[in-house]
């Protein structure tokens, strides 16, 4: 048994990909929290999305792929940001448009390489197992930035994300903040590029965090456990798909979800069961 | 602070004009409110009540005039004004207790970064225990009551410590025993001389209970003590065809949004139900 839970880590590749599964499991997982409560689970998929064409770019001048995310997650996080602020259109219209033509941009730029087919592959579902030692020093680092601020500016963060109005009264600036988160979030999905890609990193996102959400009553201890959640997914799913050979960050978000699941039918007080008792006990 | 009790510091309202959209929702509104005094808004729906509240506060821009607090602008100053919002605002299946609401109220005094003191965590238990709701302080806000949720927003706008207290339709969808606390509390504020502004539906409560009555309808119909606001010429003025005269008695036809009036003012005891979304 515990062969069988050492084996795959005795090579280096699978080390790191430990690692990077592990930070990405838990900075999507904290962060997610708040994407979950301020709504914004459209906006973090589109996000993830827009970023393709930078990735793109990056491989054809043969740069850094997440360098050349990171410019175009924040470029986009910045264009979406004003965006909405002008108004003109409603917002979800906006990401709808900007995501589509971002995703199309990126793989028309593909295209244009011979080994088109494996490479988007590799960047909308992740290649977990090519995370290089460089890789996981940045993924480490920009994973540290965004745990560190969300932590710091959490009492700012929670008071915009549940009550704008007094956030404002009070002069803490709740459309910075909104900028800010989604900067943070832009890192994020960079981050997360390698291990579960463009396509899956929305579940990771909502999914842990949707699952504290029936949990927990207090946002720390949402966080807390979202993390705990993201972290034991991401493990799990890297087993599952050394043993099964099957693509690891599908396998890390179809077990987050199957744990969605559980909590969905029997969370305390807000899972379905609970939920059909009480109304058993109030009929 | 540039302020004392004694120097009779007030809230001015000066030819006060918001518009949203291009339509005028409050027009040249101007009133003077004492310092401690308790000053019930009243008027039909849409008669800028929550517009009024909102451009104190900072939230909507005014187009026209100005509001000064103890004479100057209100945001340029730590004397805080404090919002109690109506229940429909706010986002009940948010994961937060009833101590995490309060403790927001300090939020202002802390810089940036700053975590919480001592002192903090006192005036929150006091808030808490101010308005009876100490047992609840580690209860989630969307299993409490109505009457239980309105007195959490209380407890936070004390804990701001303000001098101008802005309450939006705190006795809508709150039972009568939650409505006398709330007036029981407004009553020991009064002792303490903060300015307290309360818009209702409830002209009842607002004839009985306050000593200044200020009768909107996008602008300013009538300002004064009730005796003198609650006239059949000012309430026809204010609410027109909403407003039946019958011998000696005005009859109201209006309610609260989302609701159908019944043909005559009424309280509103029942209690929506807050669960998670």
């Amino acid at each position: 048994m515990i062969a069988w839970l050492t084996d795959p880590f005795t090579l280096e590749f699978m080390q790191r990909a430990l690692a990077a599964s592990l930070i990405v499991g838990v900075v999507c997982s904290v962060i997610g929290c708040f994407v979950v409560l301020r709504a914004m689970a459209f906006l973090g998929d589109a996000l993830a999305h827009a970023i393709l064409p930078g990735v793109a770019i990056a491989y054809l001048l043969g740069a850094n792929l997440l360098v050349g995310a990171l410019v175009a997650a924040l470029v986009v996080a910045v264009g979406i940001g004003l965006f909405s602020r002008r108004g003109g259109v409603k917002e979800d219209t906006a990401i709808g448009i900007l995501f589509a033509a971002a995703l199309a941009l990126g793989v028309v730029l593909i295209s244009t390489v011979r080994s088109y087919a494996t490479d988007l592959t590799h960047i909308l579902f992740g290649n977990v197992l090519g995370v290089t030692a460089g890789d996981l020093w940045l993924t480490g680092l920009l994973g540290l930035a965004v745990l560190v601020t969300l932590l710091a500016l959490f009492k700012e963060f929670q008071l915009a994300s549940f009550d704008p109005v007094l956030a404002h009264m009070l002069g803490k600036r709740p459309e910075l903040l909104r900028f800010a988160m989604l900067i943070l979030l832009a890192l994020t999905i960079v981050v997360s590029l390698q291990t579960v890609g463009v396509g899956l990193v929305a579940a990771l996102l909502v999914t842990p965090a949707a699952t504290a959400y029936l949990l927990t009553r207090r946002l720390p201890t949402m966080m807390a456990v979202s993390a705990a959640i993201g972290a034991v997914s991401s493990v799990a799913g890297l087993y599952v798909s050394y043993y099964l050979d099957v693509a690891s960050g599908a396998a890390v978000v179809l077990i987050a979800t199957a744990a969605f699941l559980g909590a969905f039918v029997a969370a305390p007080g807000r899972g379905v069961l609970a939920r059909r008792a009480a109304a058993r006990r109030a009929a | 602070m540039a302020h004392d009790a004694t120097s009779g510091s007030y809230l001015a309202i000066d030819d006060a004009t918001v518009s949203y959209g291009g339509r005028p929702a409050l027009d040249a509104v101007t009133m003077h409110v004492p310092h401690g005094a308790q000053v019930a808004i009243v008027g039909p729906n849409g008669a800028g009540k929550s517009t009024l509240f909102k451009a104190l506060v900072g939230l909507l821009p005014l187009r026209g005039g100005r509001v000064l607090l103890h004479g100057r602008a209100p945001g340029s100053q730590a004397d805080p004004i404090a919002y109690v919002p109506q229940r429909e605002e706010i986002d009940w299946s948010f994961p937060v207790t009833v101590s995490d609401v309060v403790m927001m109220g300090r939020y202002g005094r802390l810089g940036w970064l700053r975590r919480p003191q001592a002192a903090d965590r006192e005036v929150v238990a006091r808030c808490l225990g101010e308005l009876g709701i100490a047992a609840l302080a580690g209860r989630a806000i969307g299993e409490l009551s109505g009457g239980q949720q309105q007195r959490v927003f209380l407890a936070r706008a004390l804990a701001q410590e303000p001098h101008v207290l802005l309450l939006d339709e705190p006795f809508t969808g709150v039972d009568v025993n939650a409505k006398e606390a709330i007036l029981v509390l407004l009553a020991r504020l009064r002792e303490r001389r903060i300015t307290i502004l309360v818009s209702t539906h409830d002209m009842q409560t607002a004839a009985d209970r306050f000593e200044l009555v200020a009768l909107l309808n996008g602008r300013l119909v009538a300002y004064g003590p009730p005796s003198e606001v609650f006239t059949a010429e000012h309430i026809g003025t204010a609410f027109g065809g909403q407003a039946l005269f019958l011998d000696g008695m005005v009859v109201i036809d209006q309610c609260c949004p989302g609701h159908v009036g019944d043909g005559e003012e009424h309280r509103h005891s029942h209690e929506p139900h807050a669960g998670p979304r």
